[in-house]
C-alpha cells in the first residue's frame, strides 16, 4: 500500500509539472493556433537562469531560503522575457503565413535556444542544489513524500489558482477568452490582439519558469536538454486534455504523470518516454479533440 | 527625423538584448568548482551585433511588407530571382548541367578519400531531402519522424546482413520495401490528422522506433549497436576500402540520379498533382474526386522508400549502426535541407542537402555552431523567403488564343 501511495504521489508530483508546462502550449495553442514548440527551451532557461543566481548568490553568502525566493523570481522574469522575444521574432511576422510556416519557424527557435545554451554554458548535466528545507512535520511521512514534493503541489496549486482568477475576472484575462474565440472579432471590439498575444506568451512562460524551477530542484540535475522531452510530454498532456482548454491541460497532466508514475513503478523503467507517445497515438486516432475540448467544425 | 528615431529603436533593441543573454552568456558557473566566471566581452558583442542586426531586420521585414502590398495590387513582382534565370537559361544551364556532371564522375579522382567519403554523405543527405521533399514539399505534410524509416533501412542492412548474410544488393530493394511499408504503417493512424498534429505524432513515431532500437537487445543489440557491416562488392569481388568507398561513390551517384528522375516525374504525374492539390486545399481537393486517403498514403510510402534506400547505404558506408544516429535532430536537419533549397523544387533541395552538408565540414573552425546555425536558417526562411533559396515554379499555362478572342470581342 505504502509503494502504491508513493507512486501516486510521484505521480501527482510530475503532473503538476507537467501541468505548469501544459498550461503555456495550451494558452498559445487557444489564441494563435500554433504549437509553440521553443516552450520546452523557455522551461529550460527558467531553470538555467535559477541555477546561475543561486551560484552567484550562494558565492555571496546568503541565507537558503532568500535564494530560493530571489532565483526563483528572476528566473521567471527571465523566462517571460524569452517567451516574449521569441515571439516577437519567430512568431509574430509569420501571423498570416500558413501554418505550416510558423510550425518550422517554431521548431527553428528551438533548436535555436537549445544550442545557445549549450556553446555558452556546457553540455553537461550540471548539479542542482536542493534548497527546499526538510520540514519536520514532514518526518513520519518522508518514506512516502518529502517535502520539495510537498512544495511543488502547494506551488502548482496557488499558480493554478491565480491562473484562472486572471482568466476569469480580469480585463486582460477577458479579452485573452474573446481573442481565443475571435481574433478578427476582438479587434473589432476594441482589443489590441497583439497586446493579448504577447501577454499570453509572458503567463505561459512564467508558469514554464516556475516548474523548471521546481523539477531542477527536485531532480537535483539540468542540462540544455531538459526542455525537450519535457516540453513534448507537457504537450501531450495538453492535447489529452484537449489542447486550447485550461481545465483540460490540468487534468492531462494528472493522467499522463500518473500513467508513467505506475507504468514504470509497476512494469519497466527503459520505456518510460515511450508511454507519452503511444498515450498521443491513441488519443488523436480515437479522440483527437481530447477529454475536454470542444470539437472544431470546418467550415469550407 | 526618422533615421534618429531608427537608432533609438536600435539602442533598445540593443540594450534589450544584452539584457536578455546577459545570465546565460556573460555568467559562466562551475558548480563542482564553485567558482564564477564573468565573460563581460560577450555583452558588448552582443550589444552591437543586436544594434545592427536590428537595422538589418527592419531593412527585410519593410521589404517584405512592400512586396506583399506590391501584390496585392497586382503589379509586376520584382524580376524573377537569378536562380530562377540562369535555370531557363538553356544557353547557360546546359553547359553547367555538362560540367557538373564531369565533375561529378571525376571528383573521387580528383580529391582525397576523405573528401569522397564526406562526398558521399552530401550525397546521402541528397536521397534523403528529395524523399522527404514529396512529404513535405509536395504534399504539405510536415513528418518530423522521417529518420525512423532512415533506421529501418540501415537495421535492415545490419540485421539481414548479420543473420543470413543477404549482401547489399539484395537488401537494397528489401530496404526500400521495408521503408514503404513502415510508411504506411505509419500513414494509417495520422489520416485523420491535420498539420500540426501530424508533426508531433511523426516525431512520437521517431523517438519510439529509436527508443525500441535501443532497448530491445536481442533484436537490435541496443546502444552498441552492429558493427563489422560489409561494403558492398562488385559483383561477388571483395573490394579494398579505397576502392570499396569510390564504388559507393559511384553507387550513390547512380541511386540520386535515379531519385531525382523519379521525383521528377512523379511531380508531374497524376498523383503529383494530387499532392499538390491536397497540399493547397484538402477540402477542395477532395470535393474534385481525389481520394484523399490513398494520396496520402502514396506520399508517405513513397518518401520513405528513398529513406529505406539510402539507409542501407550509409550502413554499408559506416559499416556500424547505433540508435545514436538516428535521433530527432536528424530529422530537422533533413526537414532544414528541405526549407532552405525550397520546398517542391527539387534543384533546390540538392542545393540545399550540398550546403548544409558540405559547408560545416570544409568550416571545421564554426562546426560547433552547426546546429545554432540550422535553427536560424529555419527561422530567418520561414519569415523573409518561405519559399526557399530557389524556390519551385509553378507551371503556368497561358491561353494565347483567349487573349486575341478577348481583344477581338
Amino acid at each position: 500500500m505504502d509503494y502504491f501511495l508513493e507512486l501516486f504521489l510521484g505521480g501527482l508530483t510530475r503532473g503538476s509539472i507537467y501541468a505548469l508546462i501544459a498550461l503555456g502550449y495550451t494558452m498559445v495553442y487557444g489564441i494563435i493556433e500554433l504549437i509553440n514548440f521553443a516552450h520546452g527551451e523557455i522551461y529550460m532557461i527558467g531553470a538555467f537562469t535559477a541555477l546561475i543566481v543561486i551560484s552567484v548568490l550562494t558565492l555571496m553568502g546568503m541565507n537558503t531560503v532568500a535564494i530560493l525566493v530571489i532565483a526563483g523570481v528572476i528566473a521567471v522574469i527571465y523566462s517571460s522575457a524569452y517567451g516574449y522575444t521569441v515571439e516577437k521574432i519567430a512568431y509574430k511576422p509569420l501571423r498570416n503565413a500558413p501554418r505550416l510556416s510558423a510550425l518550422i519557424s517554431a521548431i527553428g527557435m528551438s533548436l535555436f535556444l537549445q544550442n545557445y545554451v549549450l556553446l555558452a554554458q556546457t553540455s553537461d548535466f550540471l548539479p542542482f542544489p536542493n534548497l527546499v528545507p526538510d520540514f519536520e512535520f514532514m518526518e513520519p511521512y518522508a518514506h512516502i513524500i518529502g517535502s520539495t514534493e510537498i512544495v511543488i503541489l502547494l506551488t502548482t496549486a496557488v499558480v493554478m489558482v491565480l491562473l484562472t482568477f486572471l482568466i476569469k475576472f480580469t480585463t486582460i484575462g477577458k479579452a485573452m477568452r474573446a481573442a481565443s474565440q475571435d481574433k478578427t472579432m476582438a479587434m473589432l471590439v476594441g482589443i489590441n490582439v497583439n497586446r493579448v498575444i504577447s501577454v499570453t506568451f509572458v503567463v505561459g512562460s512564467a508558469t514554464a519558469a516556475i516548474g523548471g524551477v521546481l523539477i531542477a530542484s527536485h531532480v537535483g540535475m539540468i542540462n540544455f536538454y531538459i526542455g525537450f522531452i519535457a516540453g513534448i510530454k507537457a504537450f501531450v498532456a495538453a492535447v489529452l486534455g484537449g489542447i486550447g482548454s485550461i481545465p483540460g491541460a490540468v487534468l492531462g497532466s494528472f493522467i499522463l504523470g500518473w500513467t508513467e508514475s505506475f507504468a514504470t513503478g509497476y512494469v519497466s523503467s527503459d520505456y518510460e518516454d515511450v508511454f507519452a507517445f503511444l498515450f498521443l497515438v491513441l488519443i488523436l486516432i480515437f479522440r483527437p479533440s481530447g477529454i475536454l475540448g470542444r470539437t472544431e467544425k470546418n467550415k469550407v | 527625423m526618422f533615421a534618429f528615431d531608427r537608432i533609438k529603436k536600435a539602442l533598445l533593441v540593443s540594450a534589450w538584448f544584452m539584457f536578455l543573454t546577459f545570465p546565460i552568456l556573460v555568467i559562466r558557473i562551475n558548480p563542482v568548482e564553485r567558482i564564477v566566471e564573468w565573460r563581460w566581452i560577450n555583452m558588448l558583442l552582443i550589444g552591437v551585433g543586436s544594434f545592427f542586426l536590428s537595422f538589418v531586420w527592419h531593412y527585410f521585414i519593410r521589404r517584405k511588407e512592400m512586396g506583399a502590398r506590391r501584390a496585392e495590387t497586382g503589379e509586376e513582382s520584382e524580376a524573377a530571382p537569378l536562380a530562377q534565370r540562369i535555370l531557363k537559361n538553356k544557353k547557360i544551364y546546359r553547359p553547367a548541367l555538362v560540367v557538373a556532371g564531369i565533375f561529378a564522375l571525376c571528383f573521387p579522382f580528383i580529391f582525397s578519400l576523405y573528401q569522397t567519403n564526406i562526398m558521399i554523405s552530401a550525397l546521402i543527405y541528397v536521397m534523403l531531402g528529395l524523399g522527404l521533399n514529396i512529404v513535405v514539399g509536395l504534399a504539405g505534410l510536415l513528418d518530423l519522424g522521417y529518420v525512423a524509416f532512415y533506421a529501418v533501412g540501415a537495421y535492415a542492412y545490419a540485421l539481414l546482413n548479420y543473420h543470413f548474410g543477404l549482401t547489399f544488393w539484395m537488401v537494397l530493394p528489401i530496404g526500400a520495401g521495408l521503408g514503404a511499408l513502415f510508411g504506411i504503417l505509419l500513414g494509417f493512424p495520422v489520416l485523420r490528422l491535420r498539420g500540426d498534429y501530424l508533426a508531433i505524432v511523426t516525431l512520437g513515431f521517431g523517438e519510439i522506433i529509436r527508443i525500441i532500437l535501443e532497448n530491445w537487445n536481442e533484436f537490435s543489440f541496443g546502444p552498441s549497436g552492429i558493427s563489422n557491416i560489409p561494403r558492398p562488392s562488385l559483383f561477388g569481388i571483395d573490394l579494398s576500402v579505397h576502392d570499396a568507398t569510390i564504388y559507393i561513390y559511384y553507387v550513390m551517384i547512380g541511386l540520386c540520379l535515379l531519385t531525382i528522375f523519379v521525383v521528377n516525374r512523379l511531380q508531374d504525374s497524376r498523383i503529383g498533382r494530387a499532392w499538390i492539390a491536397l497540399r493547397e486545399d484538402e477540402i477542395a481537393c477532395q470535393a474534385m474526386g481525389i481520394d484523399k486517403a490513398r494520396t496520402k498514403l502514396t506520399a508517405f510510402a513513397l518518401g520513405a522508400t528513398w529513406a529505406g534506400m539510402s539507409g542501407v547505404v550509409f550502413a554499408a558506408k559506416t559499416t556500424f549502426v547505433n540508435p545514436a544516429s538516428f535521433t530527432i535532430w536528424e530529422s530537422i536537419i533533413i526537414l532544414c535541407i528541405v526549407v532552405l533549397g525550397g520546398m517542391g523544387s527539387i534543384i533546390g533541395v540538392i542545393a540545399g542537402a550540398l550546403v548544409l552538408i558540405l559547408m560545416p565540414e570544409y568550416l571545421r573552425a564554426f562546426s560547433e555552431y552547426r546546429m545554432l546555425a540550422f535553427g536560424v536558417v529555419l527561422v530567418v526562411m520561414m519569415v523573409f523567403r518561405p519559399g526557399g533559396l530557389i524556390p519551385n515554379v509553378r507551371r503556368i499555362y497561358t491561353f494565347k488564343g483567349a487573349t486575341e478572342s478577348g481583344k477581338g470581342g
